[in-house]
């Protein structure tokens, strides 16, 4: 059976499955920022498959992964210098130990 | 037949990778395989013949965003402590596979109009038409523009040394 759109179509939610482990269950900010990505990169996946075998001469999929990735990489550099500001004041990166506005 | 082959092999690659993000304990190593995993991401690109975000992909994941993370790490000293789950990991576990149920559910089950026609090849002049020609997507590049200046300002401002 050939490749069709279904095959990436569960790739993708398996991808996001495992990303959506990974901020749920990690304790380690970085790690959840790059379970993140994952789940970033399977939406965009998505976005892919959809425009190749829905409407592939129209290219909208590829247009709005474009946007994805500028924004996916945005988040990354403010959310990494986030972690670290906290980790200088804080001397930790775990999660649980973010409790600043908390009182 | 050959992208057959290539998908297969491809799946399972980002797959494997993906999920040894999320289960390794030495942070180092997860973000190696995180690479590897992006790399994958940009060859399924290739399978959908999107050649232009496919070298995006490795610019900018593969080029920018993991050198960034490594960084991180290597900036938080935080390696030999591992990347232990919290308390939370059966529930977690259990939301990601009913999540990947309902979802995998909901795709083999809804009759997608499938096109038959060929896919564009190459993409990059036909996406420049489309972000910045008559009727595109000029507004939200703009934005996209200014969303990109205040992040590289945030983050400077983070990180100063005070």
């Amino acid at each position: 059976m050939s490749i069709g759109l279904e095959h990436y179509l569960i790739l993708s939610a398996i991808l996001f499955s495992i990303g959506l482990y990974g901020v749920l269950a990690k304790r380690n900010a970085i790690v959840i920022l790059m379970s993140i990505e994952i789940m970033l990169n399977a939406v965009n996946i998505t976005m892919v498959a959809f425009s190749r075998y829905i409407v592939p001469s129209l290219l909208t999929g590829q247009v709005f992964a474009i946007f994805i990735m500028v924004v996916a990489a945005a988040e990354a550099a403010v959310g990494l210098a986030i972690i670290i500001a906290i980790y200088r004041s804080r001397e930790t990166i775990e999660s649980i130990k973010f409790d600043l506005m908390k009182w | 037949m050959g992208l057959d082959i290539a998908f297969w092999i491809l799946a399972v690659v980002g797959i494997a990778t993906a999920l040894m993000v999320v289960l390794l304990r030495n942070v180092f190593r997860a973000a190696l395989s995180l690479v590897l995993c992006l790399l994958t991401v940009a060859g399924i690109y290739v399978t959908l013949s999107a050649d232009f975000l496919a070298a995006v992909q490795v610019l900018i994941y593969v080029g920018g965003i993991a050198v960034l993370i490594i960084l991180a790490i290597m900036l938080t000293r935080e390696v030999q402590q591992g990347s232990p789950s919290n308390k939370l990991r059966v529930p977690a576990f259990i939301i990601s596979i009913l999540f990947l149920g309902v979802v995998g559910f909901a795709l083999l089950n809804t009759p997608w109009q499938v096109s038959t026609a060929l896919p564009l090849e190459p993409t990059t002049s036909a996406l420049a038409v489309k972000l910045f020609g008559k009727g595109g997507f000029i507004l939200a590049v703009e934005i996209a523009a200014s969303l990109l200046l205040a992040a590289i300002l945030g983050a400077i401002v983070l990180v100063r040394e005070k």
